[in-house]
């Protein structure tokens, strides 16, 4: 009994400590709206706002604290078997500046370091994560004469609905969510329609061997665009009906997993999955040897209904301590050498339009890369639903029980 | 004639149990096996064999910043075990000697609370307090951090090990005029070596696992291998990753091969 109160009382003390960043989050995304409305009566910067925005281009102010996904920028021997350039060896040589990478497992962990104040100069956060920041107040404004880079940024990801007119971050790399799956298995003449996971009838000869992802916002996303909904609808109803379609799919499913469905759609334990394109390239590109070619086999495919688009970003946190080595950072980042480096090594697409002239052909002729542009005007993003994203985890973890 | 059928009996339930023995062992070390067997496949998708290859071994030691992140995690793993080791055996022979203390239920209470609570709680409290108290996030936060939790650990080993002693060694040790000191180095600590021994690698252990408690009270350039390896399964996960766990198997069957050397001699 004793055992259970101190537990209690450790909890109280979790939660107040919560609570308190929770109120100055409020109040702090009451003020950002208003700067970003109204860009005019904004009140004069202050702190490390004013500091980042007197930064000038190419100026450095000490080392640079990156905090990044594992192996999401090429660098040292990874970099050389790869064959692209060492960037962070690159910026290192050109602005005399060390770097030190430190690696999150999560969007998550890296916002509760941030939001603890722990230094770090540039993150690297996700599209719903920047909204996140911003309206907790956890990012830093781009300045644009620090930044002028920015204007590479292809027109399509200028406007964002997670940081409209990347005033707070600058997109790094994006790509999308379909299906992966195993040529022969499904009708892909006309495209591929998500009813290959969805419909009864479509999908029966593949039961038992379709995965889906394990993740609220996109599986419910996949269900409501099969159904003809945004992946971002508000409507109980709509949100209802898709999660009734889970549970329905349930089934004939082998799994929901976000984790290693690519290598179960390659070894045959899967034929159908729902998931990142990337993930599934990689998957074929490794399973490829010298007398075996894995694209014959396995295919990926936005489907004909649309699909859910993800962008993740390049970003400077409030807890930066060197704001212009932060600053010519995300410029070096955003050059067109280095963005089109950064594709060829991790084969997700830029969305740096100054890049296209460095990325490998073979990587910009992929529709499952760059997809054509009829197929990019299907696309959605996920938007931060505020608190109606628990509605979204209530009926999700409903359907799947 | 009865007899035999006594003894018949006996023997199926002794091959029931050797049998659910091996069972136990199957379960536990199946997969370890599996992934020590993969480490050595050519092909370059985890779970798919192809052909015997050192080629994952040969890019782990060349991969720079995997093996920054094996440094630190042994940096922290070392540090933790050994201060949480002494600092948790002398929290459990306090426990065990003063019983006679008015908040003695409580202190229990207190000290396995990091047993109880959930990782992320903990993880989230320490990350506040670290920055509460203005203490740099990096290597040393991360040692503090696996110290608070695996000291509970190496307690109630320690304990359970205590609570089996018999008392009348110390009080006869005490007749003889042995020191408190002379005691506890002659008699105590050789008596609950192997319990000390056992927490010890546990938190080791724990140290070398953890992956929610650390991702949150690490700092710029302290990442530790279980955070990266977590981290890359967002993308892809290689076999690379088959070849560090099978060293890290193999470093831990050591270290467990070595430990139980020590207490055999010391029993000799």
């Amino acid at each position: 009994m004793r055992r259970l109160l101190m537990l209690f009382a450790a909890l109280a003390l979790v939660a107040t400590a919560c609570g308190d960043s929770g109120s100055t989050t409020t109040q702090a995304s009451g003020g950002t709206t208003g700067g970003t409305e109204a860009p005019a009566t904004e009140p004069p910067a202050t702190g490390i706002q004013a500091s980042a925005d007197a930064c000038t281009l190419g100026e450095t102010d000490g080392n640079l604290n990156l905090y990044n996904w594992p192996e999401y920028i090429p660098h040292g021997s990874l970099a050389e078997e790869a064959e692209v350039t060492d960037l962070l060896a690159a910026f290192e040589d050109q602005f005399e500046v060390s770097v030190v990478l430190t690696e999150f497992d999560s969007n998550e962990t890296m916002l509760a370091q941030i939001d603890a104040g722990v230094g770090y100069d540039v993150v690297v956060p996700s599209d719903y994560m920047v909204s996140i920041m911003r309206s907790a107040d956890l990012l830093v404004k781009l300045n644009p004469d620090a930044v002028p880079n920015l204007s590479n940024i292809a027109a399509e990801f200028t406007d964002l609905p997670y940081d409209p007119g990347n005033q707070y971050s600058a997109p790094y790399q994006w790509g999308t969510t379909g299906i992966g799956y195993a040529y022969g298995t499904i009708d892909d003449e006309a495209g591929v329609s998500w009813g290959v996971i969805f419909d009864p009838a479509m999908s029966a000869g593949n039961a038992g061997f379709i995965s889906l992802l394990d993740d609220e916002r996109e599986t419910m996303g996949a269900a409501l665009i099969y159904l003809g909904y945004s992946i971002n609808s508000t409507d109980p109803a709509e949100v209802d009906a898709a999660a009734a379609l889970i549970k329905e799919t349930k089934d004939r499913l082998a799994a929901f997993t976000s984790v290693g469905y690519y290598d179960l759609l390659v070894s045959g334990e899967f034929v159908v999955s729902q998931g990142w394109n990337g993930d599934f390239l990689a998957a074929y590109d490794e399973a490829s040897t010298d007398d075996y070619d894995a694209y014959e086999d396995f295919g990926y495919a936005i489907p004909t209904e649309g699909a859910a688009a993800w962008v993740d970003t390049i970003a400077v946190p409030s807890t930066v301590e060197h704001p212009c080595s932060a600053q010519t950072f995300i410029n070096f980042i955003l050059d067109g050498f280095n963005g089109g480096e950064l594709t060829n090594y991790n084969y997700y697409a830029s969305p740096n339009a100054a890049a296209e002239e460095f990325i490998y052909e073979e990587i910009l002729e992929d529709p499952s890369i760059y997809p054509l542009p009829e197929v990019l005007e299907r696309l959605e993003f996920f938007e931060d639903l505020g608190d109606f994203g628990t509605y979204y985890a209530d009926a999700y973890s409903a359907a799947k029980s | 004639m009865t007899v035999q059928q006594a003894g018949g009996r006996r023997s199926r339930m002794d091959r029931w149990l050797s049998l659910n023995g091996w069972f136990v062992f199957a379960f536990l070390y199946l997969p370890i096996l599996v992934v020590i067997v993969f480490s050595f496949s050519g092909a370059s998708n985890v779970g798919i064999w192809g052909g015997f290859s050192l080629r994952w071994y040969r890019r782990m030691a060349g991969n720079e910043q995997l093996l920054a992140t094996l440094e630190n995690t042994l940096w922290v793993a070392l540090w933790s075990t050994i201060v949480a080791t002494v600092f948790g055996t002398a929290a459990a022979l306090a426990l065990d000697r003063y019983r006679k203390w008015v908040s003695r239920g409580t202190f229990d209470a207190i000290l396995y609370m990091p047993v109880i609570i959930p990782d992320v709680t903990m993880a989230v409290m320490l990350l506040l307090w670290f920055t509460q108290i203005g203490l740099p996030l990096g290597r040393l936060s991360i040692v503090l951090a696996h110290i608070a939790f695996n000291i509970s650990f190496v307690a109630i080993v320690v304990r359970a090990r205590l609570a089996h002693m018999d008392s009348s060694m110390e009080e006869a040790a005490a007749d003889l005029y042995a020191s408190r000191w002379q005691t506890f180095r002659r008699v105590t600590l050789p008596l609950i070596m192997p319990g000390v021994l056992g927490g010890g690698l546990l938190a080791l252990t724990l140290s070398l696992d953890d992956v929610v408690i650390t991702s949150f009270v690490q700092g710029p350039g302290s990442t530790t291998l279980p955070v990266h390896v977590f981290g890359l399964i967002r993308r892809s996960v290689t076999p690379e990753i088959n070849a560090v766990s099978t060293l890290m198997v193999t470093a831990s069957m050591i270290l467990v091969f070595a430990s139980l050397a020590i207490q055999r001699r010391g029993q000799n």
